[in-house]
């Protein structure tokens, strides 16, 4: 048993990680993308509804305000894009809040990165190559496999994931011994996609390889776009390894309006869910506004990235000090 | 009665599940980046003995079922129940067939066991993890053999059947582990 104080990592860990941030930067340095940073602390929140953050206060006499950690870097650094940066990436910290377990910690390690003038299909491209470069002399990696949601949902499970047909959804519980799933999930499509594909697909995703599902249900936008051929599906693409996700890109959504409306809809089924009341991040929408380029962007969770590398199983075991020693 | 929330899910949680006390064997929190947070819990049913896999949404949560596990001394069977003995205060608890179960074959007379109580009723018996028994029967031992090798069967005193070393005799006291039902040693008297 060890004592507290101690780290819950090995110190082999911390040179690895070192050396990962280091391999990392100068691949991004010899593809001319900048490293840049952003304020850990915002005035407002993203308005995700399945995401819950940290709140601080800021006490400056007399004025007294509300301050968030940021769930992700992503507003920020699209203010950045739209005011001309180019292409940049970024390692940071992230908060979410409650969100504990063997795969999270509600502070972890997060590298973004955005490409001006990238297409979903160029990002992956890159994702597979960043990843090759990371995996190279550590660990095997079996050939990078690309997945279409439709057409992964359908392998494990014969069902439609861009049509609810709610009979075949239950039908498909009672058969997989999943009814908590019928009334979890009730009439609400993407709580049925989220709780079919966290235990029935995911586990099984990407044995010993990259495999990279793109293609995403529109309801599952979140900030990409919506394919130009198929308003029903997204261009977002998630990335697994041994059933672990390690994250999540897009190809980001530039339209203004589209974005504010998004807030707003977010932000109605934030208070639907007796969710935590945020504020909408009025600099994003005029950043948008003023224009942002056309890009792809991407982020992976660097900690599950390192559980991945040296094949161990809890998140406490690549972090120096998770929340319970913090 | 209190409640938890699947955050304060771990293993060995005693709660309620379908009216029936349960205890929790395994809890995962399962969340896709952008997606609903789910509990997978592995949980086993203490009445039945079953495992199962449910869900819950993070957040939610059960009441807590009001379970202990009490060292108690059993005293005897009286042919329709088994009786057990707190012995600081000399309470006394009768349990039937049912809850005793697999436990009945390594209950002797005196020696302390763990009775589970649910709502200071009890659910089920689990004997310590070593017990000492005699042996009633056994076929006698072939000279010179000193261990290993297949070994007999033998029956102790309180019913149960073990496979014990050819060398081991009618008569003695051996050690047993009872979570595997396998013979450790002879017990010098």
């Amino acid at each position: 048993m060890q004592a507290d104080w101690q780290p819950t990592c090995s110190i082999e860990l911390l040179h690895l990680r070192a050396q990962i941030l280091a391999e990392i930067r100068s691949f991004f340095l010899t593809r001319a993308v900048l490293e840049v940073e952003t304020p850990l602390l915002s005035y407002s929140s993203g308005t995700d509804p399945q995401l819950d953050f940290f709140t601080t206060d800021y006490c400056s006499y007399p004025l007294q305000q509300t301050l968030y950690l940021q769930t992700s870097p992503e507003f920020a650094m699209k203010r950045l894009l739209a005011a001309g940066s180019g292409c940049i990436y970024q390692i940071c910290k992230a908060f979410r809040n409650g969100e504990s377990g063997r795969n999270h910690n509600p502070e972890f390690t997060m590298l973004e990165w955005y490409r001006v003038g990238f297409t979903l299909t160029q990002l992956m491209d890159e994702i597979a190559e960043l990843l090759a470069l990371l995996f190279k002399e550590r660990a095997s990696l079996n050939a990078t496999q690309r997945i279409n949601y439709q057409d992964l949902f359908f392998k494990y499970t014969g069902l439609d994931a861009l049509l609810f047909n709610y009979d075949d959804y239950c039908a498909f519980a009672l058969k997989s011994q999943s009814l908590d799933a019928i009334e979890l999930c009730k009439t609400d499509h993407n709580a049925w996609l989220d709780f079919i594909f966290s235990h029935h697909i995911q586990p099984s995703l990407g044995k010993n390889a990259l495999c990279m599902v793109y293609g995403y249900p529109a309801c599952q936008s979140s900030l990409a776009r919506i394919n130009k051929d198929n308003s029903k599906v997204t261009d977002r693409v998630e990335i697994f390894i041994n059933g672990i996700e390690l994250g999540n890109g897009y190809y980001e959504l530039t339209d203004a309006q589209e974005q504010n409306q998004r807030f707003d809809e977010e932000i109605l089924v934030r208070q639907q869910n007796s969710r935590p009341v945020i504020v909408k991040n009025t600099h994003l929408i005029a950043a948008l506004d003023a224009g942002l380029p056309e890009c792809s962007g991407m982020a992976i969770g660097l900690d599950r990235l390192l559980m991945v590398l040296t094949s161990n199983k809890h998140i406490d075991d690549v972090i120096p000090f998770s929340l319970a020693r913090s | 009665m209190a409640s938890y929330s699947t955050n304060e899910f771990k293993a060995g949680l005693k709660v309620m599940l379908d009216s029936d006390p349960c205890a929790i064997i395994e809890n995962e929190f399962v969340k896709p980046g952008k997606g609903q947070a789910f509990n997978r819990v592995k949980i086993r049913n203490l009445k039945t003995g079953r495992v199962i896999e449910r869900t819950f949404k993070s957040g939610d949560s059960l009441e807590a079922a009001d379970v202990v596990d009490v060292a108690m001394q059993y005293l005897y069977n009286d042919g329709d129940f088994r009786h057990f003995m707190v012995p600081d205060t000399f309470e006394q608890y009768q349990c039937n067939e049912k809850a005793v179960s697999d436990a009945s074959k390594w209950l002797k007379d005196q020696d302390m066991c763990t009775v589970t109580l649910w709502n200071d009723s009890p659910l089920s018996v689990t004997p310590a993890n070593f017990v000492e028994l005699a042996i009633v029967e056994t076929d006698p031992g072939v000279r010179g053999d000193t261990s290993g090798g297949g070994g007999k069967p033998a029956t102790l005193e309180t019913g149960a059947v073990v496979r014990v070393p050819l060398f081991v005799q009618q008569g003695e006291v051996i050690k047993v582990d009872t979570r595997t039902g396998e013979y450790i040693s002879r017990v010098k008297e």
